[in-house]
């Protein structure tokens, strides 16, 4: 179905502006002023707290396979963790993890 | 390291950040192809892309516009999509908050998933930079990434649908997502925040609006911060 052209814009423009406040809240507001130490441990946590979180249910149910559980894609993402965790290294892993989707879709797809 | 210099630096940021061109291409190329799809000019798609530049969160409300969703319903949905972005903010802060207020307004703008991941390992590897040089990694970092995100944005709205469903490109985000995860697996606190925050995101990935991945965000930092206290204690403990 087609968009409204000034719904759109509006979202495009809010999010633009809404997003950049949300970088902009600690590192522009908060600036060089210390910040408590127990703040500090939990912000240490932050990209291993929500990057998961937000892959975690595109693994599991894939939008292209209508949000069921694909082998493929699930071999790819497990090849992709393990080689990135074993391999310290992430270009590395995005290639293996590309092989083996790329594999198992040849293979089960 | 002596030898280390603003510009070595830089230039090691662009190496960090060259690898995830891989991801920046098909990524970008696929909003440009979708929007386009969506009935989106190209002025619309660019502007997405270079206001937004995110992602994930420009997916989120193009798939939510396109099926009819009410408009603040959408906004909010991408803006919860890119609460992570304050998390980053505020994880970025302790290191450069010392830059000047336009300095710290132009990092903002271009922190991302990917130029975050690796500034905070830079910073935390290296905690003998200078501002100047912790901000010389940064923009590093973005220099292979933001403007490729522009510009594979344009190429994807210009050749739209001529894309073959056979790349499944769709699972360039989590595949992405995944090697960069890999490597921040660093200490057992680190690995328990991932699992909690992994089962918390399955169990309430049923919330509207993807509060979900608040709730598994907040349960993740809360659990790694926890985990540190203990391994901490028990260290001390033995001692």
């Amino acid at each position: 179905m087609s968009i409204d052209t000034a719904d759109l814009w509006f979202v495009i423009i809010a999010l633009g502006l809404g997003s950049f406040g949300l970088r902009f809240v600690f590192t522009g507001l908060v600036g060089n002023r210390p910040l408590p130490p127990w703040l500090l441990r939990h912000l240490r946590y932050t990209a291993v707290a929500v990057l998961p979180g937000l892959v975690a249910p595109l693994v599991v149910w894939p939008a292209a396979t209508g949000g069921s559980l694909d082998a493929p894609r699930m071999a790819a993402a497990l090849v992709t963790l393990a080689a990135g965790y074993f391999l310290r290294n992430v270009i590395v892993a995005i290639v293996l993890g590309g092989l083996t989707l790329y594999g198992g879709l040849a293979l089960f797809g | 390291m002596p030898t280390q210099t603003t510009k070595s630096i830089y230039w090691q940021g662009v190496r960090d950040g060259a690898p995830f061109i891989l991801v920046i291409v098909p990524f970008s190329l696929l909003f440009g192809v979708v929007a386009t799809e969506a009935g989106l000019n190209v002025l619309e798609t660019m502007s997405f892309s270079v206001l937004v530049i995110a992602g994930a969160a420009q997916f989120t409300a193009l798939q939510l516009l396109g099926d009819g969703a009410p408009t603040l319903i959408a906004l909010v949905s991408a803006l919860a999509v890119n609460l992570r972005m304050a998390m980053y903010s505020a994880s970025l802060t302790p290191w450069i908050g010392e830059a000047t207020l336009g300095q710290r307004a132009i990092a903002a703008y271009f922190t991302v998933d990917q130029s975050y991941a690796c500034a905070i390992v830079a910073f935390e590897q290296n905690p003998g930079w200078s501002i100047r040089q912790r901000l010389a990694y940064f923009f590093g970092v973005v220099t292979p990434i933001c403007p490729l995100w522009y510009l594979f944005t344009l190429i994807g709205a210009l050749v739209g649908t001529s894309i073959p469903q056979g790349l499944a490109l769709d699972f360039a985000l989590p595949i992405t997502f995944l090697a960069m995860i890999g490597p921040m697996l660093r200490t057992p606190a680190h690995v328990l925040a991932a699992l909690i925050s992994v089962v918390t995101a399955l169990v309430f990935a049923f919330l509207p609006y993807n509060l979900g991945l608040l709730v598994a965000g907040v349960a993740g930092m809360m659990t790694g911060a926890q985990a540190e206290l203990w391994i901490e204690q028990r260290k001390a403990a033995r001692q």
